[in-house]
């Protein structure tokens, strides 16, 4: 075991603990939007099939809720049990944005869960449509702190050093908090997360509409999806692209990486499309590439100069494979993405939206496609931060906490047991109620009280029986 | 010693309301977590969970602004801390993950249910266990240097600390009873009066030996209990203790509900202030006080602001949840 580095041990962790933990939120975050849209509907329009669609999905949301509840407890410690110098230096600038996170999102997401979930009987409509906006607000709230401390770290602004070395405020909060990455990466997160969920729905839409396509809940489902997908695609790619902008301003050299460029071309850089990037001899093979495109796309210039790795000392430069790799899955399903949304946009001025089989097929293959590519994204944005924690002022190497490595192997190893053991059973449980058709009088989730006092009656239109209406 | 209000201290309080708010609110689910294997199969063990089920989220989230906010105030203390306690945080978020997705996970398939109740159960053992030993871990004193952790993993390990792992599963266990007394009826209800009293003895026992143990731990520790003219003010909270103890036999035998719980969360209470009486102006007793480990007043003084203005709205709505799930609780799901 002494060979093994903790430091590498100790991002492994990171890395494991976080990409596991996002993936709930960028479920959760679209579908308490998506639940907040389906039950004022149903309150503005008294539709039977709106309510039936929230209590299907509001079942699937508990299970990832609670999933990311607990993956999330994980993430708020592991700063200080893992990367103790960090949090002891960065601590006073991001622990308070953190702090404000716990205080206005955590609560008021947790705070009003379980009036969501168990309390509708209890509360009438009204004030249950403002829970689930709460809940739904909580998880925007909560993104939003939570990117602004993170885009902190990738373009530190605000701060001086004292002499304990400590970031601390320089004086106002407000360009710490606005940091220059933070506006385009909330922005890029959010509609990430929006773009995820809808193509979720869409796949469980899509797989019960192969099985009978006259099921008026898939196919209400199907086409708010599809919608969504069509609309949000596009806005996605271009928060992408000015998310690079900004990448290219303040971090060069992971934009180098992620493009391939070991090398910096002062005439016009190409836009390496495929290659396979050989980091010991400093060069890609196999190369694909359009010329000037990549100085184009960057500086919307033929022949603007673009500089390569080649500009860095070997030891500031993050490794070129991982982001080469990560930033094509993501660009490559987020360009997928598009081609689903134009393609349903297609169908449906044809009407054949609940018809094309075809459609419906690619749909479902698309399904996971955010969760990939959400991921792929994150690893590029902070695999390319390397090999820094606090951008271009602290080296993740002097980051970590003073552990032996057979402390952080073991904890490392129990994690990827208990998360592969707890959130994989979670997933099949999700995949089994995804599994069973949407139908007309869905019931409320199970295990809720409700012989508690003062039970107000359901409301009436609860008791309606269903209805079938043509859709649109 | 100073005794203004500084900008420290006020957030030494609010780590600690945030500490006791947790205590309060996730001591007594944890506690049903662990008395949970004491429940029938079926109707009473439904009719706990349920009681809990729309609650225990936000309790939890009284020990992420505990972490968060320790971070954010007193990094020094969070970055010694926590390696200090290595094994015993991972244990504890671990012991979290289990016990917090048993919630939804036994109602989605019922062949697995006894797996998801058997993960509730070890999860919160692990989890109070976990806490009480880095209680005592804190208490028995940490080894520092250069403002960093400078002990090996394995330092929180001794009996006193096992003795404090011990103390809190049976006080979680008591009050997660007393809440089972008060949420409960028929039989489900007498069974969770027969363990508060038996807890309730076990916890005092348990109380008067952490107590006892404490000052032969630092002699800091037993100047402050027992140097005149301090011992005048310091003995009222074990007298405190005796009298909130007597009540609550009392109320427990005279068949009252919710008294038994709120005095148990009183004894909680004392002993909480006892702590802080051992403890304070330590963060890292006898390393580092709430001073040295201070995060900058910009920071303090930024989230002060915030605090003040939001941990009473949180309070407010926190308090309309439960009001909304108030009274007994029955097992059956939805009709």
């Amino acid at each position: 075991m002494e060979h093994l580095d903790p430091v590498i041990l100790a991002r492994a962790q990171f890395a494991f603990t976080v990409s596991f933990h996002f993936i709930f939120p960028a479920f959760s975050i679209g579908l308490a939007s998506y639940l907040l849209v389906l039950e004022t509907l149903w309150l503005r329009t008294g539709r039977q099939l709106y309510l039936d669609l929230f209590r299907y999905w509001v079942k699937i949301f508990a299970v990832a809720f609670g999933m990311g509840v607990v993956s999330g407890i994980v993430m708020s410690y592991q700063f200080g049990t893992n990367w103790s110098v960090f949090s002891a230096k960065a601590g006073p600038v991001i622990g308070p944005i953190m702090a404000y996170e716990v205080l206005t999102a955590f609560f008021l997401e947790a705070g009003f869960l379980g009036v969501m979930l168990f309390g509708r009987r209890k509360v009438g409509p009204g004030l249950h449509l403002f829970a689930t906006a709460m809940v739904a607000l909580g998880t925007l709230i909560s993104a939003t702190w939570i990117v602004s401390a993170n885009s902190w770290m990738h373009t530190p602004a605000g701060f001086a050093i004292n002499a304990k070395g400590q970031f601390v405020p320089a004086g106002s909060w407000w360009p710490i908090i606005f940091n220059p990455s933070f506006p385009y990466r909330v922005v890029h997160t959010v509609i990430g997360a929006y773009l995820t969920t809808s193509l979720v729905v869409g796949a469980v839409g899509a797989w019960h509409l192969l099985r009978d396509t006259g099921n008026q809940h898939a196919r209400k489902m199907f086409s708010m999806a599809m919608w969504m997908a069509a609309l949000v695609a596009p806005l996605q790619i271009f928060a992408g692209d000015t998310q690079g902008l900004n990448t290219l301003e303040h971090q060069p050299a992971k934009i180098a990486a992620m493009e391939g460029h070991f090398d910096s071309h002062p005439h016009g850089a190409p836009l390496i499309l495929f290659g396979i990037p050989d980091t010991a001899k400093r060069r890609m093979d196999y190369v694909v590439e359009v010329p000037k495109l990549s100085s184009l796309i960057l500086k919307h210039d033929l022949n603007a100069p673009l500089t390569g790795l080649d500009a860095y000392p070997a030891d500031r430069v993050p490794p070129v494979s991982i982001l080469f790799w990560s930033f094509r899955i993501m660009v490559g399903l987020g360009f997928a993405m598009l081609g689903l949304g134009f393609w349903s946009l297609w169908a449906r001025w044809r009407g054949r939206l609940f018809e094309d089989r075809w459609l419906q097929r690619a749909a479902i293959l698309m399904g996971p496609s955010g969760f990939v590519a959400v991921l792929a994204g994150w690893v590029t944005t902070e695999v390319g931060r390397q090999p820094w924690t606090v951008y271009g002022h602290l080296l993740t190497a002097q980051s970590h906490s003073p552990l032996a490595a057979p402390a952080v192997a073991a904890s490392l190893t129990a994690f990827v047991l208990v998360y592969f053991a707890a959130f994989g059973a979670g997933t099949w449980y999700i995949l089994r109620l995804m599994a069973h058709a949407p139908h007309a009088g869905e019931p409320e989730p199970a295990a809720m009280p409700l012989r508690a006092a003062g039970i107000t009656p359901a409301p009436a239109v609860d008791a309606d029986g269903p209805k079938t209406e043509p859709d649109a | 010693m100073s005794y203004d209000l500084d900008l420290s201290t006020a957030w030494a309080f609010i780590i600690a309301f945030a500490v006791f708010a947790y205590v309060v609110m996730d001591g007594f689910d944890l506690g049903i977590g662990i008395l949970f294997p004491t429940l029938k199969v079926g109707d009473e063990r439904d009719a706990a969970m349920n009681s809990i089920a729309p609650v225990w989220d936000g309790n939890e989230t009284w020990l992420v602004l505990g972490g968060g906010g320790l971070m954010a105030a007193f990094p020094n203390a969070y970055a010694i801390i926590l390696p200090a306690t290595y094994p015993l945080m991972i244990a504890m978020l671990l012991g979290l993950v289990f016990r917090g997705v048993a919630f939804e996970f036994r109602w989605r398939h019922a062949p697995h249910r006894a797996l998801w109740d058997a993960a509730f159960t070890i999860g919160s053992v692990v989890a109070t266990l976990a806490q009480g030993i880095a209680l005592g871990a804190i208490l028995q004193g940490i080894s520092v240097r250069d403002d960093a952790y400078a002990g090996g993993w394995l330092d929180w390990l001794s009996p006193f600390t096992l003795l404090t792992g011990a103390s809190l599963l049976v006080g979680y266990a008591l009050l997660g009873a007393c809440w089972l007394v008060w949420k409960t009826e028929g039989s489900g209800q007498t069974h969770a009066r027969r363990m508060a009293f038996r807890l309730a003895i076990a916890m005092l026992l348990a109380l008067a030996a952490v107590s006892a143990a404490t000052p032969f731990l630092s002699y800091d520790y037993w100047r402050r209990w027992f140097a005149v003219p301090g011992v005048f003010v310091t003995a009222q909270v074990p007298v405190l203790v005796l009298v909130t103890a007597v009540l609550f036999f009392r109320s427990l035998g005279k068949g009252g509900e919710r008294a038994p719980f709120l005095l148990a969360l009183a004894l909680f209470l004392l002993g909480f202030v006892g702590l802080g009486i051992s403890i304070y102006p330590y963060i890292v007793p006898r390393s580092l006080t709430i001073w040295d480990a201070a995060a900058p007043a910009s920071s303090q003084l930024f989230m002060l602001v915030g605090a003040v203005v939001i941990i009473p709205v949180i309070l407010a709505y926190t308090g309309w949840a439960y009001w909304v799930f108030r009274g007994k609780v029955a097992a059956d799901g939805y009709h």
